[in-house]
């Protein structure tokens, strides 16, 4: 008993006449053509010089990120190689002989740190499995280049446009710490 | 000057017709050019969106604020379409029918030109003798109904030629709706010819001239004629054969690059001159109320043509606003119209004017 048979009202004349149809007709397309014709209110928003502001939480693609004092936050672990189910991140850890990383008590940052744009999925699984929150989904959405190798994003170019993150700095605290257990007394608060 | 009035005036008359063809043909095509521009515009702006505002010829970086402001309105975006139909693969596929096929798109975009030879688009241009009419015929009207009705043969035969059913379809109720409606529009027709008592067009236009626009005396005949326009051009509500929504494309589905192009065409240049007949019928032709002697000088002569043109705009907007103001007909909702109200109401019609004519004002 669930269809409800809707009874149709015989038309009049005069909507007959298709003369109403007409007018309202009318009424809707003046009301749009006025609002965006000669109001210049269109609803389409375009593209290349209006950007779509994304809301907060938004994956977009993924860059490495430096913390307040200006130094890479990654420490080259590949834990994020591992997981990227596309293989789109590649690192090339420094090796026993590399260069050390560029901030004190950290033990390594990456030589080279590639992610391939046309592979990233977007997924955010990086920035959920980086101990370091070195790597975060940032809000560009739409990654442009003229040749597949151009869409290779190299380390100087992640850590450029991912800036800097906030947050604690925990090599840091490591380091106060330890260079705390060296004065005597030690400080207790 | 000199040596043209040396020649014969058969030669003169044919080097006129001639001139006259080239300009109209000219025009005619930059009209159905930019009507697809005006189309994509309006229903852009109906639609709530900005439609093509971003074909940039590279010239028009030195033109320093109307430059970008063209391009805006999109005013070069007709000529990147031409260019693109010229270079687009001219596809056949295999199992159509080709030499039907191959007719269909001219015997499609013809008709819709040749009607433009008896329309009375301005008064005369330097001397009282150069009519602006290409062919100043005394059956004018007869031989617009002639050669509309021909249009309809090219998508009938588009719609059997390619050989697959969405096309058929559409031939099919093509040719279904122009029957019902060409009776209709020409009886509505008589009507206003029994008022002005000559075929001529241009004795149409001067009859109006002298006794105010038909649209006024016989707006029943003006009503049914507009609407059976509508069904004749193809246009929405009344666009069944083509119906992008439930036959794919209706007749010129299997058509692509130039072949398509040239049904485009054919339909917009059936509008324009359904537009000029309406024009020249109904609203007066080139006349204004205050304007309505043949020109004396060039410049009136000019003028005459622009009224012309410009009451043709206003009609072509109209068709184009009505396409989105009306969903599409259903078929036998489009037949009811034809034939159970307009026939009648058109005979209706010629009994009054008959009547009226005959007991009131002789
Ligand atoms: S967002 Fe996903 S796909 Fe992209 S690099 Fe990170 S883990 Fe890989
Ligand atoms: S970004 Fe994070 S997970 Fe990836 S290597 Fe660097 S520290 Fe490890």
């Amino acid at each position: 008993m669930s269809t409800k048979i809707v009874d149709r009202k015989p038309l009049s004349f005069f909507e007959n006449s298709y003369l109403p149809t007409l007018m309202s007709g009318l009424k809707v397309t003046w009301k749009h053509f006025k609002k965006s014709a000669l109001q210049g209110r269109p609803l389409t928003m375009e593209y290349p010089e209006q950007k779509w502001v994304v809301p907060q939480g938004y994956r977009g693609a993924p860059y490495l990120v430096k913390d307040q004092e200006g130094s890479t936050k990654c420490v080259s672990c590949q834990l994020c190689e591992f997981v990227c189910p596309p293989k789109a991140i590649r690192i090339t850890p420094p090796g026993p002989n590399g260069a050390p990383a560029d901030r004190r008590n950290a033990e390594k940052a990456p030589a080279e740190f590639e992610i391939n744009m046309l592979r990233c999925i977007f997924c955010g699984l990086c920035q959920e499995v980086c101990p370091e929150e070195a790597i975060f989904l940032q809000k560009d959405y739409s990654l442009t280049g003229e040749s597949r190798e151009e869409m290779v994003y190299g380390k100087a170019k992640l850590l450029q446009m991912g800036g800097t993150h906030g947050g604690i700095q925990k090599w840091k605290h490591k380091l106060e710490e330890a260079e705390a257990q060296e004065v005597f007394p030690v400080r207790t608060n | 000057m000199n040596l043209f009035d040396y020649l014969e005036p058969t030669t003169q008359f044919v080097i006129f017709s001639a001139i006259k063809i080239l300009i109209v043909f000219g025009v005619t095509m930059t009209f159905v050019a930019y009507a697809v521009l005006a189309e994509r515009k309006i229903s852009a702006w109906i639609q709530d969106r900005v439609g093509p505002n971003r074909t940039a010829p590279p010239i028009t970086k030195f033109i320093p604020i109307l430059g970008p402001m063209l391009v805006r309105l999109g005013i070069f975006q007709p000529m990147a379409d031409g260019l693109k139909f010229l270079l687009k693969e001219d596809f056949t596929p295999a199992y159509v029918r080709k030499v039907y096929f191959w007719l269909a798109p001219a015997i499609a975009v013809i008709p819709a030109f040749l009607t433009f030879a008896v329309i009375p688009f301005g008064s005369t241009l330097g001397n009282p003798d150069n009519k602006m009419v290409i062919a100043d015929l005394n059956v004018g009207v007869l031989y617009t109904f002639g050669i509309v009705s021909l249009g309809v043969y090219g998508i009938v035969l588009a719609g059997y030629a390619a050989n697959s059913k969405y096309p058929f379809l559409g031939g099919i109720r093509s040719s279904a709706q122009m029957i019902s409606y060409e009776i209709a529009m020409g009886m509505s027709v008589v009507a206003v010819f029994m008022v002005v008592g000559d075929l001529n067009l241009g004795a149409v236009v001067q009859y109006q001239a002298k006794h105010g626009w038909m649209v006024l005396h016989q707006p029943l005949a003006f009503a049914i004629f507009l609407i059976a326009a509508f069904a004749e051009t193809n246009r929405l509500p009344f666009d069944l054969p083509e119906s992008e929504s439930e036959l794919v494309g209706g007749y010129h589905t299997e058509y692509s690059s130039m072949k398509f192009a040239l049904f485009f065409l054919g339909e917009y240049a059936a509008m324009i001159s359904a537009s000029a007949m309406m024009v020249t019928l109904f609203f007066g032709g080139w006349t204004l109320p205050f304007l309505s002697e043949p020109a004396s000088s060039l410049l009136v002569g000019l003028l005459h043509i622009a009224i012309f043109i410009a009451k043709l705009v206003v009609l072509l907007v109209v068709f184009i606003w009505v396409r989105w103001m009306l969903p599409r007909f259903r078929y036998d909702q489009l037949m009811d119209l034809g034939w159970r109200r307009f026939i009648p109401l058109a005979l209706g019609n010629i009994l009054a004017t008959a009547l009226v004519l005959a007991f009131i004002s002789p």
